[in-house]
Order: C-alpha cells, then sequence, then structure tokens
C-alpha cells in the first residue's frame, strides 16, 4: 500500500476543495486534494454557460473557466492532486487522521493528514425522493445528468422534453437542450414562485417561449419502453387537482428538484449531520463535530454560486492552518435560526473574530428585515430587498457589529428575517 | 444479446425447451442441466429475471403462510431447506435473517396460534410463539402495541433477480443454451416435436417443454393448445429506502395475513436497504407496472404499525411487481398436460414461488422422467460458479491485494453502492448489456443516488467492452433506448 503524508487532505477537487487546498498552500503548510473524476473542477466542468467569477475574479466567466484559474492556482502553489481517487475511508490514528483511498493507477493509497477538509460536493434528487409515480421507462434523468451527456459526453438524451423544478441547472438545461434541437414543452415548479436565479428565468425561458408552470406538478409518468408522456396537474391546496390535469406529450423528463450534500463518508468518520442542511454540523471555525475535520462549500449546506462556496473554502482553509497551529477560539456563540429562517450556516460565532454567516429563509417576501437578537436584545438589523426560500442571505459581521454585544458564553445569537 | 439481429430461421434443436427465464424456469433449466440432456431456455425479454422474478419481496418463506394441503407449501418447505447449498455453489446474497410475524392485537394473536400450528403441521423448523418480551428482544424496533407473534428462524431473503442471474449462469456453464428476446409466437407439434416459433422467426426444436412463462403461462399454454386457464396479475407496489434509514429490523417483519395476501413487509434486503410493502391489487393489464400516488401513504402506514421509525423522506426508489396468480384457489398449477403432448406445466407461481424455485426444479424434473424423458446424470457437471470479488467486501488492505492483481478494481464506478469498473465490465462480459440488467448483477445505479452519477459511465463502459453504438444502449431491451442523438 503507497503511502503518503501531509498537513492537510483535502476531498473533492471542485471549486470550493481547490480554494481551501489554495489557502493551505498560501500560508505554507502541505497539501493533497483527493479527486474521483480524471480532473479537478467537480461539477464546474459541465456548466459550459456563463456566469461565474463575478465575485471571485471580477469578471463573467463560463465554469470551466472558472475551474481553470482555481486550477492554475493549484498547480501554482505546488498542491499535490490524486485524480481518479475515491476516498474509501477516514479513519482516526495516533497522528491525526488516515484517508484510505482506491485508484486503477496507484490501488489503495493512505494519506495521513492532521487535518482533512470536506469538500466533495452534493447530489441530486431524483425521482425516488420525490415519488412521481407512473411506469418506469428510459427516458427520466435528472438534470445534472443530461447537461453532464450534453456538455462533456457530447450526448443527446431526448427529443421532447418536460423539466420539472425551476431550479438554476433546470432552467438552464431547458435553453440547453433547445440550442441542440430539442423541443422544451414546459417547465413545472411546484412553489408558487420559480426556484432559480431571475436572470435565468428570463435568458433561459422567457427568450425562447417555453412556458413555466408554477404551483404544478408532474402527477405521473407514462410510457411501456421509453417515456411517452406525463401529467401535468396544478395544486389545490397542495394537492393536484385532477380536474385541472393535463397531459404533454414527451420522450424525456429532466428533474432539477434540488441538491442534496453528500455526505456518506462524513458520517462513516463520525461527522455530526444537521437534518436541516443536510450538511455537517460546524463551529464558527467550519469545523465538524469530529476535531480536525472540516467542511465547507456544497457538502456543507447547498450554495447559489460556486463563487461563495470558494469564498467559504478559503475561510475554512485558513481555519484549517490555523487549528494546526493551535490558534483554536476561546469563545464561541451558539447562532438559532429564528423566525423565517431555514438555516444558519456555520451554527456558531467566535466573537472576538466575526465573520460572514450565510443563511436561507422559509418565506418570500419584498422589503424584508433581517433581524438579529442577542439575549432577546436586537443587536443588529438590515434591509434585505427581496428574500425567498432558493436565494441564500449572505451577511458579514465586523468587529464594529460585536464590539458592544455583552455575551455571556451561553448567550445565543438569534437570527430571523421578518 | 449484444445485438437483436438475431437470424430469422435460425433452428435450435434440443431435448427440452424451457419458456420462461424468471426463477422457476432458470431452477428447472439448471436441474435439468446436470443431465444428459439438450437444454434450451428461452426468454422474451432483453435479460433473465426481467419478469415477475425482477420485483417481489425477495424472501426465502418460513413454511407457516399456507396449510399442509396445497403443493406450494410442499415445494416451499422443500425450496427453503435447499437454500444454503446453493449459496455456497452459487455465490448469491443470501442471510437467514429469520421472519417475525407482529400480532398489535389479542385478535391478531389468535391467528398467530393458528400459523404456529400450520407451520408445526407443515414440518416448518424452529418456529416459535413469542410473547410481547421476547419480540422486543429479537426486535427492539418493533411498535410498542405489538402484543406477541411468531419467530420462523429458517426464513431469509435474497435479491431475486441475482439469484437468477447465478441460477442462469449456472445453468449455462453446464450446457443450456439461453435465448434472449425469443418471444413465443407459434407453435406445432409433428413427429414426436415441438417446433416453437419466436416473434423475429426464430425456431427452437424440442421433444419435450415446459411451460415456465410466469404471467403470460396462461397464453403459452394456448399457443401448444393445451389447457385453458386465466393468470390474474396482481400488483405489488414497493418503496425502497435508504441504507441510512433508522428504520432497518433485524428480520423481516410481517402483519398478521389478510384473505388475498400476506400483508405488506418492513424488509431488511440483504444488501442493506429497507424495502416496504407491497400492496395487493389485482389488475388486467399484465405488463402495468405502474406506481400510484395513493399507495405510498397506505404502504408507510402499514409499515409504520409495525415500525414507527419508518420515514418518508428515506425513500430512494418506488417500483412495483406482478404476481401471477391462479385463482381461485392461488396454488401452484405444475403438472403434466393432459392436452398437449409432452408439455408441462408450470403457472401459477406466485409467493412463496422464489423460495419453492429450487424445488420446483427437481418436481419438474421428475414429471419430465415421468412423462418418458430419459435423464442420466451428467459426469462432468459443475455446480460452482466462479466467484466474483466485490470490492465493497473487501477492507483497504485486503484490497490492496486484490488490486494488484486487477487494478480496475480500484476505479470505483458507483459511489453510493461502491461498485468498481471490474465488476461492471464482468457483468457485461457475463452477457448483461442493458443498463438494468448491470443494475440488477452488480447493484450500480440501485442506490440512493439512482443512477444520477454512474449511469453515463456505465454506458461508455457497454460501449467500449461490446463496441455497440450509442443508440443501442437501453434501459431494459426493445425501444427503451437511453440516447437520442450524438452532438
Amino acid at each position: 500500500m503507497h503511502e503518503r503524508t501531509y498537513d492537510v487532505a483535502v476531498i473533492g477537487g471542485g471549486a470550493a476543495g481547490m480554494a481551501a487546498a489554495v489557502e493551505v498552500r498560501r500560508q505554507g503548510l502541505s497539501c493533497a486534494i483527493v479527486e474521483r473524476e480524471n480532473q479537478l473542477g467537480g461539477i464546474l466542468m459541465q456548466c459550459i454557460h456563463n456566469g461565474f467569477g463575478v465575485q471571485e475574479f471580477k469578471k463573467e466567466l463560463s465554469g470551466p473557466e472558472f475551474a481553470e484559474e482555481f486550477m492554475d492556482m493549484v498547480a501554482d502553489a505546488g498542491t499535490d492532486v490524486f485524480l481518479s481517487t475515491t476516498v474509501d475511508s477516514i479513519e482516526e490514528s495516533e497522528q491525526g487522521k488516515e484517508l484510505y483511498c482506491y485508484s486503477r493507477k496507484n490501488g489503495v493509497v493512505k494519506l495521513n493528514a492532521q487535518a482533512v477538509i470536506l469538500a466533495m460536493g452534493c447530489r441530486e434528487r431524483n425521482r425516488g425522493n420525490i415519488r412521481t409515480p407512473g411506469t418506469r421507462p428510459a427516458g427520466v434523468f435528472t438534470a445534472g445528468l443530461a447537461q453532464r451527456l450534453v456538455n462533456v459526453e457530447g450526448y443527446i438524451p431526448g427529443k421532447n422534453v418536460v423539466i420539472v423544478g425551476s431550479g438554476d441547472i433546470g432552467l438552464i438545461m431547458a435553453r440547453r437542450m433547445t440550442w441542440v434541437g430539442a423541443k422544451v414543452h414546459g417547465v413545472v415548479e411546484i412553489q408558487p414562485y420559480p426556484a432559480g436565479l431571475t436572470r435565468n428565468i428570463v435568458q433561459c425561458l422567457n427568450d425562447f417561449e417555453i412556458p413555466l408552470y408554477l404551483s404544478h406538478v408532474v402527477s405521473r409518468i407514462e410510457g411501456k419502453n421509453r417515456v411517452e408522456k406525463v401529467t401535468v396537474s396544478p395544486l389545490v391546496n397542495g394537492i393536484p387537482d385532477e380536474d385541472k390535469s393535463f397531459e404533454i406529450p414527451c420522450d424525456t423528463l429532466l428533474l432539477s428538484v434540488g441538491l442534496v450534500p453528500e455526505n456518506e463518508l462524513s458520517e462513516n468518520a463520525g461527522v455530526e449531520i444537521s437534518p436541516i442542511t443536510s450538511g455537517a454540523v460546524v463551529d464558527s471555525t467550519m469545523m465538524t463535530s469530529v476535531p480536525g475535520i472540516f467542511s465547507c462549500g456544497n457538502v456543507l449546506h447547498v450554495h447559489d454560486l460556486a463563487d461563495y462556496a470558494a469564498e467559504e473554502a478559503r475561510r475554512t482553509g485558513a481555519y484549517a492552518v490555523a487549528w494546526l497551529q493551535n490558534k483554536k477560539p476561546t469563545r464561541q456563540l451558539r447562532i438559532k435560526a429564528g423566525a423565517n429562517v431555514r438555516y444558519v450556516s456555520p451554527g456558531m460565532i467566535n466573537p472576538e473574530l466575526p465573520d460572514k454567516l450565510y443563511l436561507r429563509t422559509l418565506i418570500v417576501k419584498n422589503n424584508a428585515q433581517l433581524v438579529m437578537k442577542l439575549n432577546n436584545n436586537i443587536v443588529k438589523e438590515r434591509k434585505l430587498s427581496h428574500v425567498q426560500p432558493s436565494e441564500m442571505v449572505s451577511v458579514k459581521l465586523t468587529k464594529k457589529d460585536v464590539e458592544h454585544w455583552k455575551a455571556e458564553s451561553d448567550s445565543i445569537l438569534e437570527v430571523s428575517v421578518q | 444479446m449484444q445485438s437483436n439481429a438475431h437470424a430469422a430461421g435460425e433452428r435450435t434443436k434440443v431435448d427440452i425447451a424451457i419458456i420462461g427465464a424468471g426463477v422457476s424456469g432458470a431452477c428447472i433449466a439448471r436441474q435439468l442441466s446436470a443431465y444428459e440432456t439438450e437444454v434450451a431456455l428461452l426468454e422474451k425479454e432483453a435479460d433473465v429475471s426481467f419478469g415477475v422474478s425482477k420485483a417481489n419481496s425477495g424472501i426465502v418463506h418460513g413454511g407457516f403462510h399456507h396449510g399442509p394441503k396445497y403443493l406450494k407449501t410442499r415445494l416451499e418447505i422443500r425450496g427453503n431447506l435447499m437454500y444454503d447449498r446453493l449459496q455456497r455453489e452459487l455465490d448469491f446474497p443470501f442471510s437467514r435473517c429469520g421472519i417475525l410475524v407482529v400480532a398489535l392485537n389479542d385478535e391478531e394473536m389468535k391467528y398467530i396460534d393458528h400459523l404456529y400450528t400450520q407451520g408445526l403441521e407443515n414440518g416448518a423448523i424452529g418456529i416459535e410463539m413469542c410473547s410481547r418480551e421476547r419480540m422486543f428482544e429479537l426486535e427492539p424496533k418493533l411498535e410498542s402495541d405489538c402484543v406477541g407473534g411468531l419467530h420462523a428462524p429458517g426464513g431469509g431473503v435474497i435479491e431475486p433477480y441475482r439469484f437468477v442471474f447465478s441460477v442462469v449462469e449456472s445453468a449455462v456453464k453446464n450446457g443450456v443454451q439461453l435465448l434472449r428476446e425469443f418471444e413465443v409466437v407459434k407453435a406445432e407439434h409433428s413427429g414426436e416435436k415441438h417446433i416453437v416459433h419466436a416473434a423475429d422467426g426464430r425456431v427452437v426444436e424440442a421433444r419435450y417443454v415446459v411451460n415456465a412463462a410466469g404471467l403470460f403461462a396462461d397464453k403459452v399454454s394456448g399457443i401448444f393448445g393445451a389447457e385453458e386457464f386465466q393468470i390474474t396479475p396482481r400488483k405489488g407496489e414497493y418503496y425502497l429506502l435508504d441504507r441510512k434509514t433508522k428504520a432497518c429490523p433485524n428480520r423481516v417483519l410481517f402483519p398478521v395475513p389478510t384473505k388475498v395476501s400476506k400483508g405488506m413487509l418492513v424488509i431488511p434486503t440483504v444488501e442493506g436497504t429497507v424495502l416496504i410493502g407491497p400492496t395487493a391489487e389485482e389488475i388486467e393489464d399484465k405488463t402495468d407496472l405502474s406506481t400510484n400516488a395513493d399507495k405510498l401513504g397506505q404502504i408507510l402506514d402499514q409499515a409504520r404499525k409495525m415500525v414507527p421509525s419508518v420515514s418518508q423522506t428515506d425513500v430512494i426508489a418506488a417500483f412495483s411487481g406482478l404476481r401471477p396468480a391462479l385463482l381461485p384457489e392461488g396454488d401452484f398449477y405444475i403438472d403434466i398436460s393432459e392436452e398437449a403432448p409432452n408439455f408441462i406445466q408450470v403457472a401459477g407461481i406466485q409467493s412463496p414461488g422464489l423460495t419453492a424455485a429450487p424445488a420446483i426444479g427437481e418436481y419438474v424434473k421428475d414429471l419430465l422422467k415421468k412423462a418418458g424423458c430419459r435423464l442420466t446424470e451428467k459426469a462432468d457437471y459443475d455446480p460452482f460458479v466462479t466467484k466474483l470479488p466485490r470490492i465493497r467486501d473487501y477492507s483497504p488492505f485486503e484490497a490492496d491485494e486484490l488490486l494488484a492483481k486487477d487494478a480496475a478494481y480500484g476505479n470505483l464506478i458507483c459511489r453510493c453502492e461502491k461498485i468498481s469498473e471490474a465488476e461492471i465490465v464482468a457483468a457485461i462480459r457475463a452477457g448483461h448489456t442493458t443498463l438494468d440488467g448491470i443494475k440488477y448483477f452488480t447493484r450500480a445505479q440501485m442506490g440512493r443516488c439512482q443512477g444520477g452519477f454512474c449511469s453515463y459511465k456505465i454506458i461508455k463502459l457497454i460501449m467500449r467492452e461490446t463496441g455497440m453504438n450509442y443508440d443501442q444502449i437501453t434501459k431494459n431491451g426493445r425501444d427503451s433506448v437511453v440516447l437520442t442523438g450524438r452532438l
């Protein structure tokens, strides 16, 4: 068995993994990235549309261009990269952690590391998860799989397409399938509002006159061998209305119905998982319940933009280095998701070193107000021009924000939206 | 079955033709492969086990559900006992985890009494009446209302399709000819021979024919001019739960049975996932494998009556299967035809058909002898199939050695179920070249992502190994094409 030793091992070579590794190397510690695919970049490599990099690089890039910027940094920083290599398990050892990795080229490789950064990303929810009834023919794909087939593998998955879910991948695939010659008959969204970014609604649906059915579901899939048609039903009080249902003949159904952080490896390593985010429970330094294991990017919670995932990962890289240098927070306050807030990540804050928080709301509202309370006293307020569950809200806290806080060690910071 | 282009008029001459490569046909074929006789196994689908045997509860039953007067009970008891040896020979996942029947009130407990007595009469080994305390000792996840139940330690679980694949592999290894996509449409009898025609023009000549056509046994019987009967498809819907679920019991949990079925179960599958279901609904269309929205609630409710921690969020897939019921009695119909010459009926093989199948193989062999078929034992019969390593069974240290021999075990294709390139290639080389065939052989695409990450990799491996073009790749044969164009 091959064996290598590093200060930090990063699992996953997408936007988050690369950004975290670059930061670790920038601070002079040794670092390896383990990536299961045969190249770095992760899902970015199939996202050939633009809209990446506005935050990180102040320019608009496609997914692969965005990834290449980071690949160059990874190479320049002298980071070791294990490609086509899957981490099978993370074990505790006297020296730190042991990662057992499988690859065709190197067989089983054991990586020893003082700290581990989890950056494995997420997976798509599928038909079973949303329990769409009907037959089980060929022609039902998750949108991301269809995107991979078209943009990387060069295959067209169907000719007459219905898309379930108006998340960004679904919207982008509506346009992409149209461009490759397929007819997209509609996008069906269960919520009364679109899940994707407004710019994608305009550029991917409106520009191509693709109908968007809000408050509708695909209530049945039919077809013996390949999909032949789907039944679309409007929701009345949350229940499909059979009388107003209609059929759309099609041969393909693409599902863009949400993403789930992929934490099976983390769970097997003993990391505590939040039932709300399906990501790890982390402290103010992005460290999980297992000392020395950190988590960032879409494996922690699903981000709207790769830029946000990279930004969060860079901070995580720095926190991992600080932890290895024994710089640990003396005091951390628990953060509670208050009214109309689904979650806040991370779940703790260090009042000496305030940082960025990401949150998702439970409501759709214009002119909303973000309210932070410490021991029931309002300590910060901010206007939010528009909130909806599919749009992540970021809050940057500065030293100035927190200097007047009268925080005890058991104080709780409650974050709510009104 | 890499190519669909079978030569029309292609003629295969054998002693015995078996129609249907489900679990019954497969076990009959393997049984006969131990004798000096030419056997052809005819399957209308693209792969074996794609009918009734694909979607059922996967239970090796405990021998107490039906009374001793039924043929199916005798074959169930015998079949159950044959599984340990079969597992050693055929290397399929099998766990004798045991079965519990859960009584939730005193009325149900009376029925447990009946099941227990029935099981004793049948000769079921080791069955035990359980108090409430004993039930919770055996299964801590049970609903607190449980008042007692029945324990059948001899019951167990298998993956039914995987079992059929292994049985067929063994049969083929011992000389059985497997003809896939062979849909019998016409037959005539002349000069001591059946001449069996497939839809695509191929012909099989056989002295004896065994009708193990599952849902279509009535139709096949008609084609051969044999007995008239009707197979009624009875649909059962299932939900598959992620292996992460907290609701996985130690043993198969049955409710107290109803008149039409054994009720909805909570099944810890042999591969670590959990199956809940099935419903029981008589339908008309023998190809209707759809699932229905109203059934999910029913299944969850029923499952939660036994295991309250069953959760809707753990669902990763829904599917349905059809039981080939021969009403009204519901017993197996396995006999020499009185109408058609040299024709054996194997019909109505619903539950406990999977358990009984190995015994059905023996029973049909004896019927063939009775019908005049000469069977002498083969000197070089080899009951063992080659064991294929599964990377998920290896520790990293053991895997290190395996990877040194074959590096393709190091390329993990299916992350959810941990299936390597080497295992998928083995499936393809064994003739499983559809996405579903590979799924049932290896488990790749069967986990929580349901193929979202790995199916395109599997498609590329099929193309690499077989030389098939992208537009020949199907989900499960026929027109179930996956890709419609190339950029």
